[in-house]
């Protein structure tokens, strides 16, 4: 199922939040959604995720979205295996997030409170309660954003390869150009609302930092975000 | 203890105004001896019970209308503001008049007392749930009843026991001044009677009871509070 934006705004008053998009996201495709502070970024991705009633124009949704936010937003009095599980339907919902969890490397810690694990654990058992939804469309908010350099290594390889085995389509918010390029098909760029530049990148793209076609298009899109890199 | 016993033996404190504690230990020992304090700490404890429990269901009642739904805010919220206002002990005369000089009084009095702290700590912990949380609850799908289970209580429970530990301190309270009141039966009737005649250790056997009942309680809902609250603590379950 194609996901389909049709001249869609949102604002409050006179703020401009997004304007007039118009964004087609087609099955397991991974984009990347770069701009300023302030650009519309999470608003896009609050519209996507259903979250936000007030947008107009034609919006056309997954009809399973999951999301991992900037910060885990796991629930403290429930321990990892439950946040895991919370609301699963289906059959053994438990075991799948057994499953899940192990996936992301934390087996062994499902009985753990939230509070018990670390920053970059807790964005773990967030990426799991979201994959073990089975989602069509996975939407993250910067979910890196708040690690140390070394652990945001691991988890941007941990998503790129979860997503080589779950497929879902991956829009993943974020200020890093060279994360986008790492992990995606295709960036867009938003200014003020407006998406002012949808860029897909060649299948056969090095996924190398790098890589010197990776850092010629990290600067171009620098250039274009009007960083002189 | 050494102090007071010192000072009763002593002369320095006279046993007309409090006696020593063996005389206090005495005047308990024939009252445990002849059932007098037992039989007062059922029917004290029965009002209590009955008490508490009457007002922590209409504080949870009324405190998961207001704190869930607008419009139960709205109508419930001015009155039990107004229940606050109102000093408990200034509306025993009218229900004396309403309820008669019986247990029902007592009941409902100490019902009150416990009602409106619960209440409005429970509402303020509803109104203070992570909005961010409530769109996780969003993006899950949960139903209305996993949304209360694993959101709404979980969060709202720290604040409501800190308003079950206020309330039960003021249900030991609303017993004493109630039974002090009018009582024919219950703790309060002993002390009352040893006024009368002038006992003393009687009275005094009374205070300590009470004292440790509000202790004893005070420490079961601690307990609580460290059994329920394990995920804000560091130690593994
Ligand atoms: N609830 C709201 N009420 C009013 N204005 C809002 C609201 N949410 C977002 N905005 C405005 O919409 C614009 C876009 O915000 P958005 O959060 O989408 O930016 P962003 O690209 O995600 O920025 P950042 O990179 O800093 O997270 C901003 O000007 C913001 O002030
Ligand atoms: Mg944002």
């Amino acid at each position: 199922m194609t996901i389909v934006l049709r001249g869609v705004s949102r604002s409050w008053e006179e703020i401009v939040g997004l304007s007039d998009i118009d964004l087609d996201i087609a099955d397991g495709e991974r984009v990347a959604v770069i701009g300023r502070s302030g650009s519309g970024k999470t608003t896009l991705l609050r519209a996507l995720a259903g979250l936000d009633t007030g947008i107009t124009g034609e919006l056309r949704g997954a009809a399973a979205p999951a999301v991992v936010f900037q910060d885990p937003r796991l629930f403290p009095w429930r321990s990892a295996l439950d946040n895991v599980a919370l609301g699963l339907r289906g059959t053994d919902p438990r075991d799948r997030a057994r499953a899940m969890l192990a996936e992301v490397g934390l087996h062994g810690r499902e009985d753990a409170w939230p509070r018990q694990l670390s920053g970059g654990q807790r964005q773990r058992v967030a990426l799991a309660r979201a994959l073990v939804r089975e989602p069509d469309l996975l939407l993250l908010d910067e979910p890196f954003s708040a690690l140390d350099a070394l652990t945001r290594v691991s988890a941007q390889a941990l998503v790129a390869d979860l997503w080589e085995r779950h497929r879902p389509a991956l829009l993943l918010v974020t200020h890093d150009v060279e994360e986008a390029l790492l992990l995606t098909d295709r960036v867009l760029l938003l200014a003020d609302g407006r998406l002012v530049h949808d860029e897909r990148l060649p299948a056969d793209l090095p996924r190398r930092r790098d890589d010197p076609a990776l850092v010629a298009r990290r600067a171009d899109l620098l250039r274009r975000l009007g960083v002189e890199p | 203890m050494a102090t007071w016993q010192l000072a009763s033996s002593t002369g320095a404190l006279p046993a007309t105004t409090i006696g020593s504690p063996q005389d206090v230990t005495a005047a308990a020992w024939v009252l445990i001896e002849d059932g007098q304090l037992s039989h007062a700490l059922v029917v004290s404890l029965r009002r209590v019970v009955l008490g508490v429990l009457l007002g922590l269901a209409l504080a949870t009642f009324f405190g998961l209308v207001a704190g869930l739904s607008p419009w139960g805010d709205v109508l419930l919220d001015p009155p039990m503001q107004m229940a606050r206002a109102i000093p408990l002990y200034g509306v025993v005369p009218l229900f004396i008049v309403w309820f008669g000089i019986g247990e029902s009084t007592k009941v409902i009095l100490i019902a009150l007392g416990v009602m409106v702290p619960l209440y409005l700590n429970l509402t303020a912990a509803l109104r203070g749930i992570d909005p961010e949380l409530s769109e996780v609850a969003d993006t899950l799908r949960l139903t209305r009843w996993e949304r209360l289970r694993h959101l709404v209580l979980p969060a709202a429970l720290p604040g409501a026991l800190v308003g079950l530990r206020l309330s039960l301190a003021v249900a030991w309270l609303v017993l004493i001044v109630s039974e002090t009141i009018n009582a024919e039966s219950g703790i309060g009737f002993i002390v009352n009677n040893a006024r009368t005649f002038l006992q003393n250790d009687i009275i005094v056997v009374g205070l300590l009871t009470y004292a440790l009942l509000g202790l004893a309680t005070d420490y079961l809902v601690r307990r609580m509070e460290r059994r329920a609250l394990r995920w804000q603590g560091g130690a593994t379950r």
